[in-house]
């Protein structure tokens, strides 16, 4: 077939060319297929420099505190030694230049995510003591009497 | 608000980044990509196995294929989170992913069907151009319209006989490569959903060919529609201009061809519902029967908490009515504009309950979650995400198809002489 | 009606007619286009979860959140922990409060819209924690589903996001079979745990990990024999989350309950 047929074909073709020059300008250079292949490998490589050089916040460094809060470290004699100062204290990022201060939840609620008394049969939860909130002195912190570096009032004694 | 919290009731055990992430838009994307490709299917009938007593109907569906398709975007951009990134489905396509078939099937779909209807009313473009070209004193207007019916000509101004041929043969070629590039428009759009392992509903090798049969359904049923409605339309203009003396068929001869397209179409409307009907079935059964681990929740969704939105609407409302409808003999006009209406109700019930029904319940089998459509916008995501975007989406190919038929005319006179 | 002869012509015209679409998919592969760069790490990371020492404390969902900037109140998370509860009489309870973010300080199961189970203690069989993140799969459906290469997987198994090219079109979140992903509530794109990725690359461990009081959580570098952990995992009973969708998941859990979803 001859003649005016192709017309259409031409302005497709004009289309595709368009197409792909737009792709040259909007593809990162870095984009392509790497080492997991074209599945699960075709991606931006600099995608992954984002997320090595993503911020750091916590250390969960148990000697980094040791310096200037030497007191606090005779929590490491009780049974919450196996807990991480940033646990409750929130990440470190940059402190003591910034944040000046870490906070101190003072909440009920943060003692009862372990203290909470749960007997569950074959969990570990069942081995950590508890009270229950709405009868154990409602409405007061427990840091009132509880000590959270030297919690046990028996030990005190 | 995390994206879904709005609309999002969870029941029981669900996971805590679960929610209904596709919505109604997602429900209408492959309703109206469904009503594309059938439209296309229906115009092929025509043009590649010359079913000569649908020509009317055929220019007609073509046109309007062409106006549902930029509508077809429509829901997807509304959808996405960042749609200014929607492009990069053509930039970066990942071909392992069945959207990522989307930007070719969509662009090559719509280039074959934007060809057809070049070749269809090059020599309407041709006659127009000419015609402006020699009016001696044009206003803006006219000046604007020669340039543009110029451009659309491609500078193909040879209108012989042999010219138009050339364009008819053109014409059959592209509708017959254009009948498996719309099912495959269709087709993807069922692997998206039928390849998803992770969702138990939606996992079924089925799932490409109940919506392409289901797609040729409502294409088929939205033509009947909209041509009754011209129709009438158009017997209504003949009856008020009765008095003048005009060359216009009366309303008898139109409502005549009219009632015979219609029962022709009928007929293949019927042979695609039933097949659809069957799929739908089929994969109903082969899950009750096999009850794999998740049949208890998918039971416990299909034949209780969706029982209405599945048996009632879709099965009942949706196949059952019009099949009675259009079974009984002797088909009216008026039955049919019944039949077709519960029909395109129908499909869209089904899309729903694949859509919804399959994000209805838990990953962990053991909760649901419940979809709470908004109706009322409040902020642009109660909009675009809630029934004003979907109406929206559902009104936009009508007047599309107003606005194209000005350059593609479908039924003045000098349509009727067109191939 | 029209002759055999030219259904069976436009019947091959058809045919052909399918084939172009296919071919184009060919020639526009970008695998003629990039080379494939076969580079094999000494590393691959695997997880390890130990359900009989997690309390359901729900350190480890807080310290992800705010290592990772997912805003507290946002009810998504990148890691959660599941309760359950397997009562005498049969019955079957789970529930995940705001995915564990701020523990279970309760023992009423939260069955949603309001509505609690309670529990008496006597009647429990058994009952523990599970805690839950990104399973960092070997064959990922979520990179597999992604249709522009936004989400793919480093060569030490970490499935990563790239938060500049996600069109946000959730296709990866419907396919994951373990609800690991979200949309990130402020930046809205794909959004899930890279086992603090930018942490392990500098030797330190993943914040939940580190956070965690009882040592229920572990990760390893399931290539390097001598890591203890990978010894573990090698020699213990050890199970994974619904291998049945062979994506071979690489969190694996000690004492993996039945009933565990």
């Amino acid at each position: 077939m001859k003649g005016h047929v192709w017309r259409p074909l031409y302005a497709v073709i004009c289309l595709v060319v368009l197409v792909l020059a737009a792709r040259y300008f909007m593809v990162p250079k870095d984009f392509g297929i790497y080492e997991r292949g074209y599945m699960y490998g075709f991606h931006r490589k600099s995608a992954e420099d984002y997320w090595k050089a993503f911020k750091v916040k916590y250390q969960f460094n148990t000697d980094y505190c040791k310096d200037c809060h030497a007191d606090k470290y005779s929590i490491m004699q009780t049974p919450h030694a196996i807990i991480h100062c940033e646990n409750c204290h929130g990440p470190v990022l940059d402190h003591p230049s910034d944040p000046e201060k870490l906070t101190v939840d003072k909440k009920r609620e943060l003692c009862l995510r372990c203290h909470y008394p749960l007997h569950y049969p074959t969990s570990g939860r069942a081995n950590i003591r508890g009270v229950d909130p709405e009868k154990h002195n409602p409405g007061i912190e427990c840091s009132t009497c509880h000590n959270p570096h030297m919690p046990s009032l028996e030990a005190m004694k | 608000m995390v994206h879904g919290e709005l609309w999002t009731v969870k029941e029981l055990f669900v996971l805590p980044n679960e929610y209904i992430y596709w919505s109604i838009q997602i429900v209408m994307y492959p309703f109206m990509t469904g009503l594309v490709a059938g439209a296309f299917v229906l115009s092929s009938l025509y043009h590649v196995f010359g079913i000569k007593q649908l020509k009317n109907m055929a220019r007609f569906s073509l046109v309007f294929s062409f106006a549902l398709l930029p509508v077809a975007m429509m829901p997807l951009m509304l959808h996405l989170q960042q749609p200014q990134r929607g492009i990069e489905v053509l930039m970066t396509p990942h071909f392992t992913s069945a959207i990522a078939a989307f930007g070719i099937v969509f662009s090559t779909y719509g280039i074959i069907v934007a060809s057809e209807l070049w070749f269809v009313y090059r020599k309407h473009f041709v006659e127009t151009a000419l015609s402006l070209r020699r009016k001696a004193d044009k206003n803006p207007l006219d000046q604007v319209k020669h340039l543009f019916f110029s451009a659309l000509t491609l500078g193909a101004y040879d209108v012989s006989e042999g010219a138009l041929h050339q364009d008819e043969k053109a014409v059959k070629i592209l509708a017959g490569i254009g009948i498996p590039v719309a099912c495959f428009l269709h087709g993807y759009a069922g692997f998206i959903f039928g390849s998803v392992k992770a969702n138990a509903l939606w996992m079924t090798p089925l799932m490409p060919v109940i919506f392409i049969m289901s797609a040729v359904v409502s294409g088929i049923a939205l033509c009947m529609l909209t041509y009754i409605v011209v129709m009438e339309i158009k017997k209504f203009n003949v009856r008020r201009a009765q008095s003048s003396a005009s060359n216009l068929p009366t309303s008898e001869a139109i409502k005549g061809i009219e009632l015979n397209e219609i029962r022709i179409t009928a007929r293949y409307l019927l042979f695609f519902l039933l097949f659809a009907i069957s799929l739908e079935l089929l994969d109903l059964i082969f899950r009750g029967y096999t009850a794999v681990k998740t049949w208890d929740i998918l039971r416990s969704v299909i034949y209780g908490k969706d029982f209405t939105d599945i048996f009632i609407l879709q099965y009942g409302v949706g196949n059952l009515l019009p099949l009675i409808l259009f079974l009984w003999p002797r088909l009216t006009i008026r039955r049919a504009l019944v039949g077709v209406i519960f029909v395109l109700f129908g499909v869209f019930m089904m899309r729903w309950n694949v859509v919804i029904g399959g994000q209805s319940f838990s990953l962990t089998f053991a909760g649901y979650m419940h979809y709470h459509l908004p109706i009322i916008p409040r902020n642009w995501e109660t909009f675009k995400e809630g029934l004003a975007g979907a109406l929206m989406v559902a009104a936009t190919p009508f007047i599309l198809f107003w606005i194209f038929s000005k350059i593609f005319p479908v039924f003045s006179q000098d349509a009727e002489e067109l191939p | 009606m029209i002759s055999r002869r030219d259904f069976l012509k436009n019947a091959i015209k058809g045919i052909a007619g399918l084939s172009i679409p296919l071919s184009v998919i060919e020639i526009a592969s970008p695998r003629k286009i990039f080379a494939l760069n076969d580079v094999k790490a000494g590393v691959r990371w695997a997880f390890l979860i130990d359900t009989h020492k997690c309390v359901g404390c729900g350190l480890c969902v807080k310290a992800c959140k705010t290592e990772n900037e997912i805003p507290y109140d946002a009810n998504v998370t990148r890691t959660w922990v599941e309760r359950y509860v397997h009562l005498k009489d049969g019955r079957d309870f789970a529930d995940t409060p705001k995915g564990g973010r701020d523990g279970f300080t309760t023992s009423k199961i939260d069955l949603g819209e309001g509505h609690y189970q309670n529990i008496d203690e006597k009647d429990i069989d058994k009952a523990f924690f599970v805690p839950k993140l990104c399973n960092q799969c070997e064959n990922p459906p979520c990179v597999q589903v992604c249709p522009v290469g936004a989400t793919f997987q480093t060569p030490e198994g970490v499935v990563l996001v790239d938060r500049s090219w996600c069109i946000g079109c959730g296709y990866c979140i419907m396919a994951c079979p373990y609800g690991a992903r979200f949309f990130h509530p402020v930046l809205h794109v794909a959004e899930k745990c890279t086992f603090c990725y930018h942490r392990v690359n500098r030797g330190l461990k993943p914040a939940c990990v580190d956070a965690c009081p009882f040592g229920a959580r572990m990760i390893a570098n399931i290539k390097d024999p001598g890591d203890p952990v990978t010894k573990i995992i090698m020699t213990e009973r050890v199970n994974v989350l619904k291998s049945e969708y062979g994506t071979k998941p690489q969190a694996y859990y000690i004492g993996l309950d039945e009933e565990v979803r």
